[in-house]
């Protein structure tokens, strides 16, 4: 009995184990830098699906449009650089920070609204910005994007900088979720007006859940710059490739759970890279055009089949799959 | 003045196809409350499909809205059946599941097009794609002003359909209220299943309208699911009256802010005219005229 209101330990055995695990892969794939991008991009997925989770997973505030805070995290690494040639790696401090300015200023508009209208109005909130950054070429250099020759060859500093954000992302979350904090945003996700009547402030925790997730959005965006030395608007504010696909990785792995998104990048870069390289080479070439087909058959199925994600459906999994091999051994 | 009027003109030819690709998405959030991310890529399908006719048989883009808009109210059919509908009675974390369904829906029409089509521009040109007739000093585009005919045309039929047929009523009624609904002896499902139908028709039908001045390429939707909800919010959830006249009001400012301000912002006139109506008119135009 005691055991069981005793507080599990912050980092638990398994996720040391899948730290350690996540140090040395890089070594594994040290003869190729193909194989360590991909883990790289894994790791950004990572960071802006554990930021979209906190926000739509944990408070309910489903945003349609987390490319608004990824995008203008990039810029406010790429800006300084490209005006006043001031390193873009200063974005890694300022990027977060310039996220969470803008989250809270749409926060002001958005929070007004609920539900579907919310959904709405983040997707037209980063919409608009797209838009203007596309523009207003005095400012951003418009569609021809801003580039910058990037620090290092070696993808091992990439690497481990992701690896970092990526852990301070999930333990970011994992921590507020266990304080108070937690379990308000919680109460706001179940209802709102009933969190309210119970003297919650509502707004306020709206608010700080949307300073955690924005800041981790924005440093996304800004190691994006940093690691990809190229961004221009249509990359970084993209409706489909950052907003959709951020829900899609959250969806995937599991909405409300800590891991839920990493194992949602994994899914999403594995299916993703096994075919556009058209299986290692192995099937015809046509698969290779099949990747992003391939992963919306996925996010329906998961729709479908198992509404709470690979790690919040993993009890049901793990159930299906005992009792296929029960019948197997009985027979 | 004279490029005051041309524009205007310009603005309400485009609104009314913005109506009919409005009212299709509101009667959608009307029946099954959620918002159809699908919407644009639906009419994509329908695009390629009267492109597909025009390529194989020579078939004029007006004449296959008799063959290609039906198919597409079947794919819609198909979709709300399997896909949608069943999402409905599934309990789960985030309500917003049947919205983020339609973004996979979405997701794979589109790659399936890049897939059969390649990611090539196509276009559909007619002998009548450039005509254009001249009304006093103001030039209109003769593919613009039969495709708002025509879209007048399918509204009518709409509006017949939802007023004067038992279907209508029964698909108003469960927009309204679908507990009371179903109590009153409607298959609420057989509704729901068929309202997404028509919607994906009707969308449908505004893409082949577009075609002969239009480009066709597997990522021509989502731009127009994005307009398709302005609308819908602009006109007011759930109402048609409301649509028409949001496709409309959105039509006349995108022009006035391709010509007054910047071709480039063309598309952000839309998105700011929404956020400001969320904002300060949440219940759309539906809220002024009481319809």
């Amino acid at each position: 009995m005691e055991d069981k209101n005793k507080k599990s330990p912050f980092v638990t055995k398994v996720e040391l184990g899948i730290i350690a695990f996540a140090i040395i892969l890089p070594f594994i794939f040290d003869s190729s830098p193909y194989f360590q991008g991909l883990l790289i991009f894994v790791l950004m997925w990572v960071i802006l699906g554990t930021s979209w989770n906190l926000l739509a997973g944990y408070t309910g505030l489903v945003s349609f449009g987390h490319a608004a805070y990824f995008g203008i995290g990039a810029y406010a690494a790429a800006l300084p650089y490209y005006h006043f040639h001031i390193s873009p790696w200063w974005g890694l401090l300022t990027g977060g920070i310039v996220a969470v300015i803008l989250g809270y200023l749409l926060g002001i508009v958005v929070f007004r609204l609920r539900g579907p209208y919310f959904a709405l109005g983040t997707l037209a909130s980063a919409e608009i910005l797209r838009l203007i950054f596309g523009e207003e070429e005095w400012l951003t250099n418009g569609h021809n994007g801003i580039l910058y020759m990037t620090t290092w060859v070696s993808k091992y500093p990439y690497y481990f900088i992701a690896l970092i954000l990526a852990l301070g992302a999930i333990f970011s979350v994992k921590f507020v979720m266990r304080t108070k904090a937690g379990y308000y945003f919680l109460s706001i996700r179940e209802d709102e007006d009933a969190a309210q009547a119970l003297g919650i402030n509502t707004k306020k925790y709206k608010n700080i859940s949307t300073v955690i997730s924005t800041f981790w959005a924005g440093m996304a965006g800004a190691f994006y710059m940093i690691y990809m030395g190229f961004i221009d608007p249509e990359v970084v504010f993209a409706l489909h490739n950052i907003s959709i696909i951020t829900i899609l990785v959250g969806i995937i792995g599991g909405v409300g759970t800590i891991w839920g998104p990493a194992v949602g990048a994994v899914v999403m870069v594995l299916v993703q890279e096994l075919f556009r390289s058209s299986i290692f080479g192995l099937a015809p070439s046509w698969v290779s055009g099949m990747h992003a087909f391939v992963f919306g058959l996925l996010v329906i199925f998961v729709i479908l089949y198992m509404a709470g994600g690979i790690l919040g459906d993993w009890d049901l999994i793990k159930k299906k799959l005992k009792f296929s091999r029960k019948v197997e051994t009985s027979k | 003045m004279e490029l005051f009027l041309q524009t205007l003109i310009g603005g309400l030819l485009i609104g009314g196809l913005y109506a009919i690709i409005g009212i299709g998405m509101t009667l959608i959030m009307g029946v099954l409350g959620i918002i159809n991310l699908a919407h644009g890529q639906i009419m994509m399908v329908g695009m390629y499909l009267a492109w597909l006719f025009w390529m194989a048989f020579g078939l004029d883009p007006y004449l296959s809205l008799f063959l290609a808009v039906p198919l597409v109210f079947l794919l819609g059919i198909f979709l709300s059946k399997y896909l949608l509908y069943p999402l409905i009675e599934k309990d789960s974390i985030l309500p917003e599941n049947q919205v983020l369904m339609t973004v996979g829906i979405g997701m794979v029409l589109v790659e399936l097009a890049r897939f059969i089509f390649s990611s090539d521009y196509r276009s559909v040109k007619t002998s009548y794609s450039d005509k254009t007739i001249m009304l006093g000093n103001i030039s209109l585009s003769w593919p613009l002003v039969i495709a708002f005919v025509i879209a007048i045309l399918l509204t009518l039929g709409l509006f017949w359909l939802l007023i004067k047929t038992d279907l209508g009523r029964s698909i108003r009624a469960t927009a309204q209220d679908r507990d009371a609904a179903t109590l009153m002896g409607i298959s609420s499902k057989r509704i729901t299943i068929l309202t997404y139908g028509i919607g994906s028709g009707l969308v449908g039908a505004a893409g082949i309208l577009l075609l002969p001045i239009y480009y066709l390429f597997p990522d021509v939707g989502p731009i127009f699911t994005v307009k398709a909800f302005v609308i819908t919010i602009l006109g007011g959830l759930g109402s048609p009256i409301g649509a028409i006249a949001g496709g409309i009001v959105l039509g006349i400012a995108e022009t006035f802010g391709a010509t007054y301000i910047s071709m480039g912002y063309r598309d952000a006139v839309g998105l700011v005219i929404f956020l400001l109506v969320l904002v300060f008119l949440p219940g759309g135009l539906k809220q002024i005229f009481k319809i």
